[in-house]
């Protein structure tokens, strides 16, 4: 079991190494001639004008909150899925009420124009 | 075990005994033997890229009528290693005013979640990297490493084209991954473990036969997932120039190609390991190198159903990719879990084939009551097009440049 772990552990690092492996070696093969024109940041050959950190739609933050509430409701769900062959209809029922609430959830956002994107 | 039947394991063997005879301890052996296995692993993965860049440059040139590349080697064959040594060698600028951590990071990022995708599917009886009990559940976190990759770069990049593909990149991974996350409980449901070994071995008969309509909204979400045409908003070139990758140049804009070629792949791997019965196949239980192949083939007609998407529909505007998700896809799922969750412990107790069957007309009734529902919710009218005659060029000699002077 932790064997298993290990494994993973070991294979996150070396997918992690290969493409930096590979970028490290195209920084040694490749011409190195900057200036500061070729170094500007790009802006359709215009000066860069104000910072490129600027304010965004407030629209994204929104859809950020409902994607939360139904990953947090995933986490509650996957448990009950795998023991779902030995539950009994009870348990059956009262998870198909927890998701009917949050069906009532996703309906109360898009009644409210939340799922609008303006 | 005979080399024939599974030479992969034979040689996995093999090698172990190697390492054995030299003399190690059983625990340095590990740690050495899960190296080298990742290594192969992954590298092997890295250098699958190339064909699959070649694979689907041809077939995306088929598609439109072009021949796709073709001048080098058969079949313009060696076309991707003639692009990977170019690239290579061209310079890495790093534009100013960049939070340096964040840009270098993004790209190797981008590829390591693919590749850790890798680590725990079976691509037969006997060859997987590891069998984890939360295989499923793992694949999704690490899809959601993908993201930070992305967001990394757009934000990283010090750049307005960026920072907003980046966005819209987030925006649309984070709201596709809530039907993909719904529609994978299907499985976990029907076979009672999250190890993707066991929901393999489970499959009988496909779940694809037993829940289309989940099978369906993961296909979609997944390909969503992969951030391709039709739902490529975050690199939509007609309006953000080239998205989050705008300021990256060389190899480190090589990566972000490698990692999105080879998630397109593994989108289809993972499809085909859930829902199409993953190296399940006649014989494969006997000869496991036969379910590699029955595993490959699936995988390939998947990957092809892929590019034909990408192939055929033009983009989303933003609107339409959140309505699908939010008003289509969400609710789709969440209703397919409850009618599924139901129908099956009404059913449990009588045969198994009757329960696949009550349960493939429950999916069916779901997708047709959804379709009809969609339906009614679209605007049909549509601005008439196309009804001015038109004069239509046809020249009588196609060689002949017109005002050239040359007769035909």
């Amino acid at each position: 079991m932790l064997n298993d772990w290990l494994y993973v552990g070991v294979f996150a690092l070396v997918s992690m190494f290969l493409p930096a492996a590979a970028i490290s070696i195209a920084a040694l093969l490749s011409p190195k001639k900057p200036n500061s024109i070729k170094n500007a940041t790009y802006e359709c050959g215009m000066e860069p004008v104000g910072p490129a950190w600027a304010q965004m739609k407030v629209q994204y933050y929104v859809f950020t909150l409902i994607f939360l509430v139904f990953d947090v409701e995933a986490v509650l769900l996957f448990p009950w899925a795998v023991a779902y062959k030995q539950l009994p209809l009870y348990a059956v029922v009262e998870a198909i009420l927890f998701i009917l609430i949050l069906l009532g959830g996703l309906l109360y956002a898009w009644r409210k124009g939340a799922l609008e994107w303006l | 075990m005979s080399f024939w039947r599974d030479p992969i394991i034979f040689i996995i063997e093999w090698a172990k005994g190697l390492l054995a005879g030299i003399g190690w301890g059983p625990g340095w052996a590990t740690i050495v033997g899960f190296v080298i296995g990742a290594f192969v692993l992954a590298a092997g993965a890295m250098f699958f890229v190339v064909f699959l860049i070649w694979y689907e440059r041809k077939l995306i040139g088929r598609l439109q009528d072009r021949f796709g590349p073709n001048r080098l080697g058969p079949w313009g064959l060696f076309q991707p290693i003639a692009d990977m040594l170019k690239i290579f060698t061209k310079e890495l600028i790093t534009p100013s005013g960049v939070d340096w951590i964040a840009y270098n990071l993004a790209p190797v990022l981008s590829v390591a979640a693919v590749l850790m995708m890798w680590a725990v599917t079976p691509f037969s009886k006997t060859f997987f990297g590891v069998n984890i009990s939360v295989g499923i559940l793992f694949l999704i976190a690490v899809g959601g490493l993908g993201e930070v990759g992305i967001i990394l770069a757009g934000w990283g990049s010090n750049n307005k084209y960026a920072l907003v593909g980046a966005l819209r990149a987030v925006a649309q991974l984070c709201s596709y991954e809530v039907p993909f996350v719904i529609s994978a409980l299907v499985p976990v449901m029907l076979t009672g473990s999250m190890s993707l070994v066991d929901i393999v071995e489970a499959q009988n008969p496909w779940y694809i036969l037993v829940a289309p309509a989940a099978a369906l909204v993961f296909f979609i979400a997944s390909v969503a997932e992969t951030g391709r045409a039709p739902f490529d908003l975050a690199e939509a070139e007609s309006e953000i120039v080239a998205g989050y990758n705008v300021e990256y140049s060389g190899l480190k804009f090589g990566m972000f190609f490698v990692g999105e070629f080879l998630h397109a792949f593994t989108a289809s791997f993972i499809f085909v390991t859930v829902f199409l019965g993953g190296w399940r196949g006649p014989g494969a239980d006997q000869i496991p190198v036969l379910g590699l192949v029955y595993f490959m083939i699936k995988t390939f007609i998947v990957y092809f159903a892929l590019i034909l998407f990408r192939g055929t529909n033009p983009r989303f505007r933003i609107d339409q990719m959140m309505d699908l998700n939010w008003k289509v896809l969400t609710p789709l799922s969440l209703v397919v879990i409850m009618v599924i969750a139901l129908v099956d412990r009404l059913f449990a107790s009588s045969a198994d084939w009757l329960r696949t069957v009550i349960l493939l007309a429950a999916n069916l009734a779901i997708l047709v009551v959804a379709e009809r529902l969609i339906r009614r919710g679209v605007k049909t009218t549509r601005p008439e097009v196309g009804s001015r005659e038109r004069p239509v060029a046809s020249p009588d000699n196609l060689f002949i440049q017109p005002g050239s002077g040359a007769k035909g």
